[in-house]
């Protein structure tokens, strides 16, 4: 059963293969990709994910952009532009972006620090498991990408009738929409799982040794 | 090779770290052995649920494009602007790529999710063995694209926040962005919920 594995798009079994560093094995079937060979997976995620952590924090300290059109000036960030919605009775848009631009990207960078760091020190985080299943779940409603994008949109539009100022979070975002898609793309699931276990076997040998 | 699937031969993969469990007896609440997650064979309720997110998402799609996304206030009077009148008036101002953009992602992008689930979920209860490697791509696509619906949003979420310039012009999020919202929410719950193995299932004993 080992060496089985079902594809989780169309469920046929699969047989597991040896697969070279970089490769991806795909089911042969639906071709929905089953596993892949990363080397040092968990180490490049773990770095992608301390650059988003720092990246994020600039980019909600900082003012996004900010705008001057004859001699008025206005600046916003990320969270002022929550609570401008929110003062206009659009609560239920401004928790929209809040949950999809600040909540769910700071669950995701917590959870994987979480879970990736005590891992590289060779210990076991405590509920993993859940943590694991909480990064899945929270990572479609991750939106930082599609937020960059909406700003520049809205740069555009203003350069028309106003003098647009980029700020400091606005370079962060424009840096942070690529880091958790990269920690995403080198994460690989099973190289977490077989860290875990070996992690655990660790800790259960130094608790007989005592 | 194998033939089967793992349903067929009784396993059960775990839908959050793709574990395959063998079910010990006919215990229900069966969770998965690695991550406790809980096992089932099929996404429960899949096709019931996916219609209903989808059918609230349809009703609303109407109200995100006929109301009004955007109220720019000026000195004198005001204009409000809904997501296709905004396209138009970017289209005529000479910005076409951003023109481009929000049709893409405010218009075609939901528009076609719909369509595309409706035709997915419509082929699944038929248990249709039609081009099943052409839907599963559908569905991937649906699954991927759906987020970039929210570009409008964050459009009026910034403009919000920074046009308010009190003797100039201000602008305000308009009723239509709650509805639109709401569209992009339900869609992707819908996609969800969408068990892409239901369109393989049908093909069971064709396919050795």
């Amino acid at each position: 059963m080992a060496s089985l594995i079902a594809c989780h798009d169309c469920d046929l079994l699969n047989r597991e293969t040896a697969i070279p560093p970089g490769g991806v094995a795909c089911c042969r079937r639906c071709g929905a990709v089953l596993y892949r060979n990363k080397p040092h997976s968990l180490d490049r995620t773990l770095a992608f994910m301390l650059g988003a952590a720092v990246l994020f924090v600039l980019a909600n300290l900082n003012p996004l952009v900010g705008l001057e059109a004859q001699g008025n000036r206005t600046s916003t960030t990320l969270f002022g532009a929550v609570r401008a919605l929110h003062n206009q009775d659009m609560t239920s848009v401004a928790g929209l972006v809040f949950v999809t631009t600040i909540l769910m990207p700071a669950l995701e960078i917590g959870a994987m620090l979480y879970i990736l760091l005590p891992l590289r020190l060779g210990w076991l985080p405590e509920g993993l498991p859940a943590m694991f299943r909480l990064v899945q779940t929270v990572r479609p409603w991750g939106m930082v990408e599609v937020f960059m994008l909406g700003t520049l949109v809205s740069l555009a539009k203003l350069s028309h009738i106003a003098a647009v100022l980029p700020g400091v979070a606005l370079w962060s975002f424009g840096a942070l929409m690529f880091l958790p898609a990269a920690a995403a793309a080198s994460f690989e699931p099973r190289d977490l799982w077989a860290q875990a276990a070996a992690a655990a076997a660790v800790t259960a040998e130094t608790t007989t040794a005592r | 090779m194998i033939a089967a699937t793992a349903t067929e031969a009784g396993l059960l993969v775990c839908d959050a770290c793709h574990l395959l469990n063998r079910p010990s007896g006919m215990a229900h609440d069966l969770a998965c052995a690695r991550c406790g997650a809980s096992l089932h064979v099929r996404k429960p309720d899949s096709i019931g649920r996916a219609w209903a997110f989808l059918i609230a998402a349809g009703l609303l799609y109407i109200p995100a494009n006929v109301l009004p996304v955007m109220e720019t206030g000026f000195l004198f009077g005001s204009q409000t602007d809904t997501i296709m009148s905004g396209v138009v008036y970017l289209w005529t101002s000479g910005s076409w790529p951003l023109a481009a953009i929000i049709f893409i992602a405010s218009i075609m992008v939901p528009g076609s999710k719909l369509i595309a689930l409706t035709f997915l979920l419509v082929s699944v209860q038929r248990r249709s063995t039609w081009s099943p490697l052409e839907r599963a791509r559908l569905y991937r696509v649906v699954e991927r694209v759906g987020r970039w619906s929210m570009v409008d949003i964050y459009v009026a979420a910034i403009l919000t926040a920074l046009v308010q310039f009190k003797a100039l012009a201000m602008i305000k999020a308009g009723p239509g962005a709650i509805a639109f919202g709401a569209v992009v929410v339900l869609t992707m719950f819908a996609a969800e919920c969408f068990d892409p193995r239901l369109i393989w299932d049908p093909l069971k004993r064709t396919d050795g």
